[in-house]
């Protein structure tokens, strides 16, 4: 099969929680091997986008989506798909590190676990903490709690944690907005990293984050109440200097948000 | 400052800092007014049973001799019934928990069960005779069995344990059964391997409440027709049986000085069986409480 160039689309994408709107009709394709950054003022569906790419909003009740999403090529909401197939291979990263109370090693362990791995689970967990930045931190106590390592270590295990069932995106939602400075610039790094090999969606109220990381940046915004839409896609240097809608560079430039 | 300067402030702050104290005081009070009555019903029973307690009693049979008489039936009954009771209730309260905070959805049907298992952890315990001797005794034919009674003594505190265990598994954030989600983990996987795990030291507290309860409950079994008078031990699921509560009422009301003092002792060996087992429910959960160490 031939790979396009984007791994995850979204045609024509509503959702509705119960009879609210929350994002309205966006059409986005996201591209292999780099970073997405969806960027919005709060409550304008960013969460909810990101969350329709490994089907976490099945979980809502009361909520339903029309148009479709795409994973190569596929839809993900096609009555034969089994969401828990698609999360392993669309991994996420939450808002508030949320480890779950075990060892540092059980925690990165429990994906590849519960999807049946068969193979070295010591080495697994060790080169998933290695491609988190974790490993050099952690390697003297992987049966500790996770619940004692640091904020921004807290994320970086999740990021391992994501890591270690191999997938092939990874959908992060605001993953800095709980942790200082010096960690999220450590998981900024960490990003750049990863996508080498790993195709990122990253959802942000940071713009200079956005800035940073980003290969490409969505904008998007409530328009009435239909929830929110798509503004402007494009390459990140583009809708940073030279954006093409007003909303845009009036979101940008600080004017509003 | 102004106000502070104004008298009625002065006043006001007196009268304010006086009400504290009486309301202190009252609280005081009330809490010295329970522990006198508890060292006063103790020391009661440890005057009048204390003596009676021993090896001999323990294992003893009851008799119509107020100084032979002993309480292994009964003791044995009790352990039985709560032990069984325990168990039912345990495995049908943690997977009713389960089902209506996990899988069951969110509708007016929910909410009637939900309201229901309110009202029949309210329901008069002699209810639950009438419903055991009908179920269990004569529709199933299990007879005035132990097992007739523990299973009795199980419906009796199932609500106990169905409202103890949905707070605990309410209580695990939802972010962490997002994170089980997002790594691909079925409900089930994310049930098992961590919802209940966490939710654990929350239901043995529901257990602890449920054994006091299952201990010290005589109506149900008497509907249901445990004996008064056992001269045996229980013997298996069908034995007939008695229970603690029963044989002490049943000394009661016996006129010999002799049979009052065994019923004391009786409700010291009962007292301590329940703290024995509160015990066990307490250990068990701290050990599921400890953290993986940090
Ligand atoms: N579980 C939910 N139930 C109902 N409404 C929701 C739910 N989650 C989000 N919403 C609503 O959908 C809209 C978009 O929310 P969200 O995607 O979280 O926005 P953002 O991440 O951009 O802040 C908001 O108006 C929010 O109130
Ligand atoms: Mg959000």
């Amino acid at each position: 099969m031939q790979l396009s160039e984007h791994i995850l689309q979204t045609r024509g994408l509503s959702v509705y929680y119960g009879t609210k709107q929350a994002i309205n009709d966006v059409t986005l394709n996201v591209a292999r091997n780099r970073i997405t950054a969806i960027i919005g003022p709060s409550g304008c569906g960013k969460s909810t986008l990101l969350r329709c790419f490994n089907r976490m909003n099945d979980l809502v009740p009361r909520s339903r989506i029309t148009g479709q999403v795409l994973f190569e090529g596929q839809d993900l909401y096609a009555p034969d798909v089994d969401p828990t197939e698609i999360r392993y291979q669309i991994g996420m990263v939450f808002q508030r590190p949320n480890p779950f109370p075990k060892s540092i090693f059980e925690n990165v362990a429990f994906g590849p676990k519960i999807n049946g791995f068969r193979g070295n689970l010591n080495e697994l967990v060790e080169k998933s903490l290695v491609r988190a930045a974790l490993w050099e931190e952690v390697k003297d106590r992987v049966n500790a709690s996770a619940l004692a390592l640091s904020g921004g270590q807290q994320q970086r295990l999740c990021i391992a944690r994501a890591l270690a069932v191999e997938p092939r995106v990874i959908l992060m939602d605001e993953p800095c907005s709980s942790l200082d400075p010096i960690a999220t610039l450590a998981i900024e790094d960490l990003m750049r990293e990863l996508s080498q090999e790993y195709s990122i969606v990253i959802v942000t109220h940071n713009m200079q984050q956005a800035a940073r990381v980003s290969d490409y940046t969505t904008f998007l915004m409530n328009v009435e109440n239909r929830g929110g839409q798509l503004v402007e896609f494009g390459d990140t240097r583009q809708i940073f200097t030279n954006p093409k809608d007003e909303r845009t560079e009036a979101y940008i430039t600080g004017r509003f948000g | 400052m102004a106000i502070i300067a104004h008298p009625d402030f002065k006043r006001h702050m007196a009268r304010r800092q006086w009400q504290g104290r009486a309301f202190h005081a009252l609280c005081l009070m009330a809490v010295g007014v329970a522990l006198a009555m508890l060292v006063l019903l103790l020391g009661y029973l440890i005057q009048q049973g204390v003596s009676r307690v021993s090896w001999d009693f323990i294992n003893g049979f009851p008799s119509r001799n107020p100084d032979e008489a002993g309480i292994k039936a009964a003791l044995l009954g009790s352990i039985y019934v709560v032990l069984i009771a325990a168990v039912v209730a345990f495995t049908l309260g943690v997977g009713a928990a389960v089902y209506l905070e996990e899988y069951a959805s969110r509708n007016w049907r929910t909410r009637l069960v939900q309201i229901n298992i309110a009202n029949l952890a309210g329901v008069p315990s002699i209810v639950y005779g009438i419903l055991g001797l009908e179920i269990f005794v004569r529709s199933l034919g299990l007879g005035r069995s132990v097992l007739a009674g523990g299973l009795t003594m199980g419906l009796l505190v199932l609500p106990i344990i169905i409202i103890a265990a949905q707070e605990a598994v309410r209580a695990v954030p939802r972010s962490v059964r997002e994170g089980a989600y997002a790594l691909g983990a079925t409900r089930w996987q994310a049930i098992w391997h961590l919802v209940l795990p966490q939710a654990l030291p929350g239901i043995l507290t529901g257990v602890i409440l449920a054994v006091s309860r299952a201990l010290g409950e005589t109506a149900p079994l008497i509907v249901m027709g445990a004996l008064t008078f056992v001269p045996f031990a229980p013997d298996g699921p069908f034995s007939r049986f008695t229970v603690l509560p029963i044989q002490i009422f049943n000394w009661i009301s016996r006129p010999q000085a002799g049979f009052h003092q065994a019923a004391a002792a009786g409700i010291i060996v009962l007292l301590i069986l329940l703290l024995a087992m509160n015990a066990g429910a307490i250990l068990l959960r701290n050990k599921f409480q400890r953290r993986p160490e940090a």
